[in-house]
């Protein structure tokens, strides 16, 4: 079990060192090179030549890199050219980032919430209304592009009908207290009630949005692995066990069912991030996906570095983590 | 959402490191890797000539199973209206896309557009163009983009898959180093740092972008196919008579290999073309509006969404019917050729 | 004890005129199927008896075994009395009385809490029929909690207690360990473990010993012996391993596609073996005392070249004694002789006893000699059971 985390440590330095090489080469090729990169495409002769020395540009490309290492190994990434321009890049990703963890988190509770109890119904009634709509719905959910799907919860749900918000992560006549950054826990801290119940108002579209294909996927991993955990031999002895359909659930079926889910669930964590670039956009909601889009547009370089970089840590990180929990639910990993 | 489809089970996107990712690998690659048990035993039929040629017999029996499936059908309906749509496109559509026919009828000022007329049934979008017109012609470029992209990947991935499945060893390090680091960029970020490194986005840049992505996919699959192929009793047997490598290669592993592939490619299809129009929509897509793509008609219509929502619906509509065909015959043609199905 | 053997219990029970008289312990039968028919219905396939009108008494404490070919229906048959077979693509009829309840007619709740309580099974493949995640003592524990309403503790307890008894070597060790850290022939014992927690009345084992190495296999046929003995628990032995038969079993059921082709007592059936089939069964095994040279006699073609029951003998194809009336007419199971009442067989045209003798077939001699289990069970019941081969 030691073993096996510390190889997978040292994958991920390794992955982690190719991804710098990657960034590193990715902002030389962009379009101007990595001065433009830094100062935006509206910058002086003179302030183009400082910033070459500066950045070493004029020195071999293996120097180069490992200044760039040093740079990133900082966090200093310059400055914000287009999202927040001033702040330091790395400031634009702390103050962003909570918002983008609690909508993360609400389109993975909304997966797994809805995902697994009718993949598990859906495959215990294979063939029956159930398993059919929601085999189609989980087809069409892939199908659906996010941002359209994103557009049309808004429309109907927002624009048309009026219950829910359609953007931002707070309204703005609420004067809350901010204290670590995540608003739904800002409010249960400070007791500001509304402010937490107005937080979560303003994540329910986002999260259905960005919910719906780690949905799709988490309904029909669930559902394929129940149909071949109960068709296993020792369901069969439970049955003859007589144990109580809710021994045999439980225990049974879905704690041997649910193995892939987890693999499958930490898979998702990348969808989301790109969904988030999508869906923040359409919502505007604050997060790190709508600064990305901006990014974008705007040609911040700076920002776009310490955001992919980070996404991609993110990544790598949570497949780790669940890499590492398979191992340790599983006790065929656990014990060999 | 670039990864709904492919990240089912089975699929190759997204696979990290890991016990788990192995098994999976290994599930996949029973669809192709198992050559035993042609046709039910006790079939007169599953003798000699069978098993002389399992790949034949794995197609037939698949077929025989696909035939039946109403999944199937509908998906393969889709998709022949859609590319018979975009091959008889130029011929059909009443109006030139590019033509400001409408422009009379639209202000922008005055955020209006033309509605539905004599002619033109959908109206004109916000440049005053036939929407109608502009929706035919589009499902050309869309069918370039899902079908360019889905080649680029598979081309790349074949050629790094048989490169580490075939050699192992140092080849299959590096190539499977460099596909974790590709996969470590959840998808549609990888496709938008592509696409930024063009000045002019077009057609092809998005192309690229998008297939750049499914490489590594591709590749991860192959290979673990491959991995299964050459610890298989054929392959053993080949290299025990002298076959060199090439042959084995090409005439043995590949072939085995492929229908988990042709599945995948079969999602990747619609992986792209939902893809696509989420950089359209980003702002990177195609800027050449005189000839419409979906998703470009898409990214376009989404400032206008609130007044007018037909211009975002219809191409909305369109790119999830095709995208929803391609899934549906990827997922028969995998339920298909997965050997648990088989009797 | 059989249908057609319950009438003679007067003999047995020599008490005159109070041979039914219920109440009395080991009067009536444990478990009586009567007319069991399963048939298999699929989607666009013709739908298939797999278990064609089978009958067959158990008496407590009695140990009767079923035996046959693969796919002659005898897992069915006890899947069936269990009550396991998959409700819709299964169609079972007939009774299956357990102690006069028709355990057919029962709902699924109340056949829930006989399950594992009064009636329980153990399964062919130890290995998959253990679940892979749950430590062994929980699996053992679960039934105590679900039918004797034991705390989890208590169960985990009795569960260590229920290990040493099936001679697992260190059960508290063993009640956290999970099943692929276990060899072979532990897993089946764990199994029995968990099927013998409740004392239950009646065991139905399915191919125990199937799966295991033939040492083992010894090991565990003996446990199962001394286990059913100590508790008076009845057994229905599936096999098709005619050794197992012989050191185990009371009476013996031959199945032949879907029905009961023999049925005796055990010595009667390997001296006395009538019908063609079982003949054949005898004939294939492997022999020591063979003479140099004789080549085995194999039961020629296989279950597919079966006609159905109700065109004539399911067998004819494939017998050697094959007359023109196998073809046209069904035989019945009637008593195959007069003096021997529960001697049962379904033949137009039985092996006559005289080339059973001189074929040296007869005698359970033969048997003990020619099934391997039964040659090392004898030894190995001898003493207590052996587990050195049951650690990792």
């Amino acid at each position: 079990m030691l073993r096996y985390t510390v190889r997978r440590l040292l994958q991920l330095v390794l992955v982690l060192v190719v991804l710098s090489l990657l960034l590193f080469l990715w902002l030389r090729s962009l379009p101007g090179g990595p001065v433009t990169a830094m100062l935006g495409d509206r910058s002086t002769p003179d302030k183009r030549a400082e910033l070459t020395s500066v950045l070493g540009l004029d020195q071999p490309l293996m120097v180069q890199y490992g200044k760039f290492l040093g740079r990133v190994a900082h966090g200093n990434f310059g400055q914000s050219t287009g999202v927040a321009p001033g702040d330091s890049a790395i400031g634009v990703f702390a103050d962003r980032f909570p918002a983008t963890v609690e909508l993360a988190i609400g389109a993975l509770l909304f997966a797994l919430v809805f995902g697994i109890p009718l993949g598990y119904l859906a495959a215990r009634r294979r063939g029956g209304w159930l398993d059919n709509a929601g085999v189609v719905t989980s087809l069409l959910g892939v199908a659906v592009p996010v941002f359209f799907l994103a557009f049309l919860l808004k429309y109907i749900f927002a624009v048309k009908l009026g219950w829910l918000p359609p953007s931002g992560r707070q309204s703005p006549d609420i004067d809350a207290t901010r204290v670590t950054g995540f608003f739904v826990l800002d409010g249960l801290l400070t007791r500001e009630w509304d402010a937490s119940w107005d937080a979560v108002k303003h994540l329910i579209l986002p999260s259905i949005a960005l919910g719906t294909i780690p949905f799709a996927v988490i309904f029909r991993i669930t559902r394929s692995s129940v149909l071949d955990v109960q068709n296993e031999d020792f369901i069969r002895t439970a049955e003859a066990k007589g144990l109580t359909n809710r021994t045999i659930r439980s225990r049974h079926i879905l704690r041997n069912a649910l193995l892939p889910v987890v693999t499958v669930t930490g898979l998702q964590v990348g969808a989301l991030l790109a969904g988030a670039v999508l869906t923040e956009k359409v919502f505007a909601f604050p997060g790190l996906g709508e600064a990305l889009s901006i990014a974008f547009t705007k040609k911040d370089y700076p920002v776009l570095q310490v955001l992919i970089l980070a996404s991609a840590t993110t990544f790598v990180l949570v497949n780790m983590l669940v890499d590492l929990s398979y191992a340790v639910i599983d006790p065929r990993i656990r014990t060999s | 959402m670039t990864d709904g489809t492919s990240a089912l089970p089975g699929s190759g996107r997204l696979r990290r490191p890991g016990a788990a990712r192995k098994a999976r690998i290994d599930r996949l690659a029973t669809v192709g890797g198992r050559s035993g048990a042609p046709g039910a035993p006790g079939t007169p039929a599953a003798t000699d000539e069978d098993t002389a040629d399992v790949g034949v017999s794995l197609l037939r029996d698949a077929w025989r199973r696909l035939r039946v499936t109403p999944v199937f059908w509908v998906g393969a309906v889709i998709i022949a209206l859609f590319v018979l749509l975009a091959v008889v496109a130029p011929w059909i559509a009443p109006h030139d896309p590019g033509a400001q026919l409408l422009i009379g009828q639209t202000s922008r000022a005055r955020n209006s557009i033309a509605p539905p007329q004599a002619g033109y049934p959908l109206g004109g979008d916000t440049f005053g163009r036939d929407l109608f017109s502009r929706l035919i012609l589009g499902s050309r470029q869309t069918l370039l983009v899902g079908v360019f992209a889905t080649l680029i990947g598979l081309a790349g991935g074949l050629v790094l898959g048989v490169l580490a499945g075939a050699f192992g060893g140092w080849a299959d390090t590096v190539v499977m180093r460099i596909v974790d680091v590709m996969l470590s960029i959840p998808s549609l970020l990888l496709a938008i740092s592509i696409a930024v490194l063009f000045t002019n986005p077009n057609l092809t840049s998005v192309i690229i972008a998008v297939s750049v992505v499914q490489i590594p996919v591709f590749a991860r699959l192959l290979r673990g196919q491959m991995l299964a192929q050459r610890g298989s009793d054929h392959v053993l047997a080949a290299r025990a008579l002298g076959v060199r490598r090439a042959p084995i290669v090409f005439r043995h592993m590949l072939p085995n290999s492929l229908s988990p592939v042709i599945v995948q490619a079969t999602l990747v299809v619609a992986t792209s073309i939902i893809d696509a129009a989420a950089l359209s929509f980003l702002g990177l897509g195609s800027q050449d509006t005189a000839s419409p793509e979906w998703g470009q008609m898409l990214g376009e219509a989404q400032d206008r969404i609130d007044s007018h929502p037909g211009l975002a619906f219809w191409p909305a509509g369109c790119i999830i019917v095709v995208a929803l065909g391609f899934t549906l015959l990827g997922e028969s043609l995998r339920e298909a050729l997965d050997p648990k199905n088989r009797r | 004890m059989t249908r057609t053997s319950s009438a003679a219990t007067p003999d047995l029970f020599a008490g005159p005129g109070a041979p039914g008289s219920s109440g009395s312990r080991g009067a009536g039968p444990l478990l009586s199927v009567q007319d069991l028919h399963v048939q298999f219905r699929r989607r666009g396939v013709e739908p298939f008896d797999a278990v064609d009108g089978v009958s067959f008494d158990v008496a407590p404490g009695q140990t009767v075994g079923l035996v046959g070919e693969s796919g002659c229906g005898k897992s069915v048959t006890s899947l069936a009395i269990m009550r396991l077979l998959a409700g819709r693509t299964t169609r079972v009829t007939g009774r299956v009385d357990f102690e006069g309840t028709d355990l057919l007619s029962l709902s699924r709740g109340e056949m829930r809490d006989r399950r594992g309580r009064d009636l329980a099974m153990i399964f062919q493949d130890p290995l998959s029929s253990l679940n892979p995640v749950v430590p062994l003592g929980v699996q053992v524990g679960e039934v105590l909690q679900r039918h004797r309403g034991m705390r989890r503790s208590a169960a985990l307890r009795e569960a260590a207690d229920l290990l040493d008894q099936v001679g697992i070597p260190d059960p508290g060790r063993r009640i956290k360990e999970y099943a692929h850290q276990l060899s072979g022939g532990m897993r089946q014992r764990a199994l029995i473990a968990m099927a013998l927690a409740c004392r239950p009345r009646l065991l139905i084992a399915d191919e125990p010993t199937t799966a295991l190495d033939v040492t083992i296999q010894a090991q565990i046929l003996s446990l199962l012996r001394s286990l059913v003995s100590d508790h008076g628990t009845a057994l229905i032995m599936i096999t098709h391993d005619l050794g197992v038969v012989a050191g185990l079993c009371d009476e013996v059921n031959v199945l032949y596609a879907g029905r009961v082709v023999e049925r005796a007592e055990r010595h009667e059936l390997f001296e006395r073996p009538a019908h063609p089939y079982t003949h054949g069964l005898l004939a294939s095994i492997p022999r020591l005392d063979a003479a140099a040279g004789e080549r085995l006699t194999p039961i020629r073609g296989s279950v597919s070249d079966n006609i159905p029951w109700t065109h004539g003998c399911a067998f004819a194809p494939r017998c050697e004694r094959e007359i023109d009336t196998c073809r046209q007419r069904t035989p019945e199971l009637v008593p195959h002789d007069e003096r021997r009442g529960d001697h049962l067989l379904r033949c137009h045209n039985s092996v006559p006893l005289d080339q059973v003798v001189a074929e040296g077939l007869a005698g359970p001699g033969h048997v003990a000699r020619a099934g391997h289990e039964a040659a090392v069970l004898d030894r190995a019941a001898t003493g207590p059971a052996d587990t050195a081969g049951g650690t990792r």
